[in-house]
């Protein structure tokens, strides 16, 4: 151990050099590669990648083989460019049991699938701190919908979708009390339990419900994936610190040889919810949806959830043993062999899942966890990949036979093929890349041509900005036997993890416009002759209709200090590409970004006397800078009337 | 009149129903901002745009320069052009039933003149649109009129605008040939005779 440990420390201060000097990576000549990425003006990218944004909470889409940056969807951080988060419409969207939560950290993006293939249809992504799942619609790029997971500590291990969406699984990283409950914190052994949490998604609306929990020995759960083909049935999870530590984990939860991937048969779990063995269990957690019809987020608290105890569910679970702190755990498109990647791990563990159904129906156990059968190591791994460079996180495939890991460590992508499990290439990255992305790459059938990895540090890469400096994706051409570096492109957060596919998939089912004659926001004004203020106590509404190039009212008296002014915007733009902005003078809140046929409302609490400007800040026309007006704001004693043109 | 020629007038007369189904005249715009184009299309009872929104955006487009919007409901040739529409169906119909070569110089002159009256129509619109324009408009440029061309394309500021004849103004315009055609052919058999 100490020797490993030893040997990682030289890797990690020596790694830059060593890259550079000895390993046999291939950066293709110049102009190849620049024709490879050039995407001529006015034509159309390839593929679109989803970048998670990490710490920043929201997914930037981006175009590959370009790496041009097209949009940054908000999901779990408020937005002011937009609004979102502080319009009253998307509001409800960030709201949890604990409250308004408008930030969070967001991991990895999952796109739905049908048949075991993305589908276009939907994006959906975790949020780590306040355990969440949320769904982003593919027509309109926007976030439809956030669940969070109760009886989560963390919710790292998160979105993984089954072959056709009957499940987005969700595991916590973090043990904790379930239910939460004062104990101190060394009882961890004793106290302290995981979830597994498997939640359901309407085949038609995409509406999220979480269907089931499974309680789970109280371990660290890291990262997921649903099996495939054979293995459809079943989903997989990582977890590490099986030594159940609590404190200083970098040393006492890297003890055990062996940590485990939990394989889950979550179709025997429908079995026994079928027969009754879930338990119903009183909690508390909100679903958040955004309603196509009213343009309007709604929240709905949700007070309890189904549990399924392994101990009364047979043949449910079972652990396999994975060398050294695993991370990522990936299935091939075939669905038989199950990488995983050991942190620490000086070879990538490769189960199959064919050996691991023989071993089950032999009871070939070496122990139990908590009533969990431990299968034997021998007697489940298809292969061990040698010397895959050091600290192997995460697989993708290529479809052509070939793995493709990251080794954080000795930054590099190694590529290495199946079932003779020998390393056939390899090629450095700069620098400690964490995740990595093939276009469908964790599917049934990827689109082996590019692959990006997903990398921490770009020291030396770009131009210095400070002690922050970007974190970046590089675009790796995979098509030919040597991996080729095509292209460096800074990123916008942290890029923890990215899912592509084909550009034609999405974009033929692109939203341009939202229809205003279905707009059924109570707050909508349809057209500019019911354009109105109305006041109602301290509260004055503001219905305002925004056109090219200019706002309906656009002169309002008889506001007081004191009064919550609500500005209703419809834009009664019906054009693609024609959103308005709205902003006031000294708002405390935010602008609003306006989309054709949408309504958003946003709350203006005046402080002081005066008459303050408001103005559209997206340039919509050649008359923009006309697209103004003013609010006159009285004395709270004042007596001014309401009054509007 | 011989059964080719009356088989010939039925076919052109059916070709009129087809002003029912397809849009008259084509109206396109183009430009920069617009590389998709944005249209409108002219039928017997209504206008529309070529895209669902079309109209909704032309008007927008429209204010800038001070047209008045194109509001289809208050153009009342819309109203009563079916009907004769449908006249000059049943006058064919007519004709056919009647086998007299003088009622169809007849049938074909009143399409020529309801065609050509309409053209005339269509153009005093397009110039009433087009000089119309508000003292308040955003943009003035002097001298500047918008009437679209009467049929082919001519360039309004940034707006190249194209007016052709749609499906039912090509179909109106081929009945009155194949008509023609069958006259001419029922006066060569008769001749041949
Ligand atoms: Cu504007």
């Amino acid at each position: 151990m100490k020797k490993i440990m030893l040997i990682s420390f030289a890797v990690i201060l020596s790694s830059i050099t060593f890259v550079n000097c000895t390993q046999s990576g291939e950066t293709a000549n110049d102009e190849e590669a620049a024709k490879k990425v050039y995407v001529a003006p006015g034509k159309y990218d390839e593929f679109y990648a989803f970048l998670s944004g990490g710490f920043n909470g929201q997914v930037s889409v981006y175009g590959l083989p370009s790496g041009r940056l097209f949009k940054i969807i908000s999901v779990f951080s408020q937005n002011p460019e937009t609004g979102y988060g502080y319009s009253e419409e998307t509001k409800p969207m960030l709201m949890t049991s604990y409250g308004y939560i408008p930030w969070d950290d967001a991991h990895h993006p999952e796109l739905s699938m049908t048949n075991g293939v993305p589908d276009g249809r939907w994006l959906f992504i975790n949020a780590n701190n306040t355990c969440r799942v949320a769904r982003i619609d593919l027509k309109s790029f926007e976030t439809a919908e956030i669940i969070e997971i109760p009886n989560s500590g963390g919710n790292h291990g998160s979105p993984f979708v089954t072959e056709n969406n009957e499940y987005v699984i969700a595991s916590t990283r973090f043990s904790v009390p379930i239910p939460e409950k004062d104990v101190p914190i060394s009882s961890y052994k004793e106290n302290f339990k995981g979830t597994l949490t498997f939640i359901k998604v309407d085949p038609h609306n995409g509406d999220m419900s979480i269907a089931f929990q499974i309680l789970v020995p109280g371990l660290d759960y890291d990262l997921a994936h649903a099996g495939k083909g054979p293995s459809h049935d079943w989903a997989f999870f990582t977890s590490y610190n099986s030594e159940q530590a609590n404190s200083l984990l970098e040393i006492n939860a890297s003890k055990n040889d062996k940590d485990f991937v939990a394989a889950v048969n979550w179709k025997l779990a429908e079995k026994y919810l079928a027969e009754g063995k879930g338990k119903k269990m009183q909690t508390t957690y909100y679903n958040n949806f955004f309603d196509e019809k009213t343009l309007t987020a709604k929240s709905n608290k949700i007070t309890s959830v189904t549990i399924l105890n392994p101990k009364d569910c047979p043949g449910l679970i079972y652990y396999l043993p994975t060398p050294k702190s695993p991370h990522g755990v990936d299935v091939d498109p075939s669905g038989e062999y199950i990488v995983a990647g050991g942190k620490l791990s000086t070879v990538i563990p490769v189960h199959s899942f064919s050996k691991m159904l023989k071993a089950i129906e032999k009871k070939d156990f070496i122990g139990d966890k908590d009533g969990i059968p431990i299968l034997r190591y021998e007697s489940v791994i298809a292969g061990e990949v040698e010397n895959p460079g050091l600290g192997p996180l995460h697989t993708e495939f290529d479809g052509k036979g070939y793995a493709y890991t990251t080794a954080f460590i000795t930054s590099e992508i190694v590529k290495w093929k199946l079932g003779t499990w020998e390393v056939v290439d390899r090629i450095p990255t700069y620098y400690s890349p964490g995740h990595l992305c093939i276009p469908g790459g964790d599917s049934k059938n990827p689109w082996g041509k590019y692959l990006i990895a997903l990398n921490k540090i770009t020291k030396d890469r770009y131009l210095p900005t400070g002690p922050e400096l970007c974190q970046s994706a590089q675009l790796i051409d995979i098509t030919g036997d040597k991996m080729k570096i095509l292209l460096d492109f800074p990123t916008v957060g942290e890029p923890h993890y990215a899912q592509a596919i084909p550009a034609d998939i999405i974009m033929k089912n692109n939203q341009r416009i939202y229809e205003l004659e279905k707009n059924e926001n109570p707050n909508a004004t349809k057209s500019e002759k019911y354009a109105r203020v109305e006041r109602k106590g301290d509260e004055v509404h503001v219905y305002l209709t925004a056109t090219r190039s200019h706002f309906k009212p656009d002169n309002i008296e008889g506001i007081k200090v004191g009064d919550k002014v609500y500005f209703h915007v419809t834009n009664l733009e019906q054009d693609w590409d024609i959103p308005h902005g709205f902003a006031v003078k000294g708002s405390n809140n935010s602008e609003l970004l306006i989309m054709p046929g949408e309504t958003k409302t946003i709350l203006w609490q005046p402080q002081q006397e005066g008459v303050y400007p408001f103005y559209c800040t997206d340039f919509c026309s050649a008359l923009h800078q006309e697209m103004q007006g003013y609010v006159r704001v009285s004395s709270a004693k004042s007596n001014t009337k309401i009054s509007f043109n | 009149m011989k059964t080719i020629s009356r088989l010939l007038l039925l076919f052109a007369t059916l070709m009129i129903t087809g002003l029912f189904f397809f849009p008259i005249w084509n109206i396109d715009l183009h430009a920069p901002q617009y590389p998709e184009g944005i249209g409108l299309r002219i039928w017997l009872n209504k206008i529309t745009g070529e895209k669902p929104f079309d109209l909704i955006n032309i008007n927008k487009l429209n204010h800038y320069i001070g047209m008045k919007p194109i509001v289809p409901e208050s153009i009342p040739e819309l109203k009563y052009m079916p009907y004769i529409v449908a006249g000059i169906i049943l006058f064919g119909m007519l004709v056919i039933l009647l086998k007299k070569r003088q009622l169809v110089f007849g049938w074909i002159a009143s399409i020529v003149v309801i065609a050509i009256i309409g053209l005339y129509d269509f153009y005093m619109w397009g110039y009433h649109y087009g000089h119309n324009l508000s003292p308040e408009a955003p943009i003035k440029v002097p001298g500047m009129t918008y009437q679209p061309p009467l049929i082919g394309s001519k360039q309004l500021l940034n707006m190249k605008a194209e007016s052709l004849p749609g499906i039912g103004g090509i179909l109106l315009g081929l009945a009155v040939l194949i008509a023609i055609a069958a006259i001419i052919i029922d006066k060569r058999e008769l001749k041949g005779n």
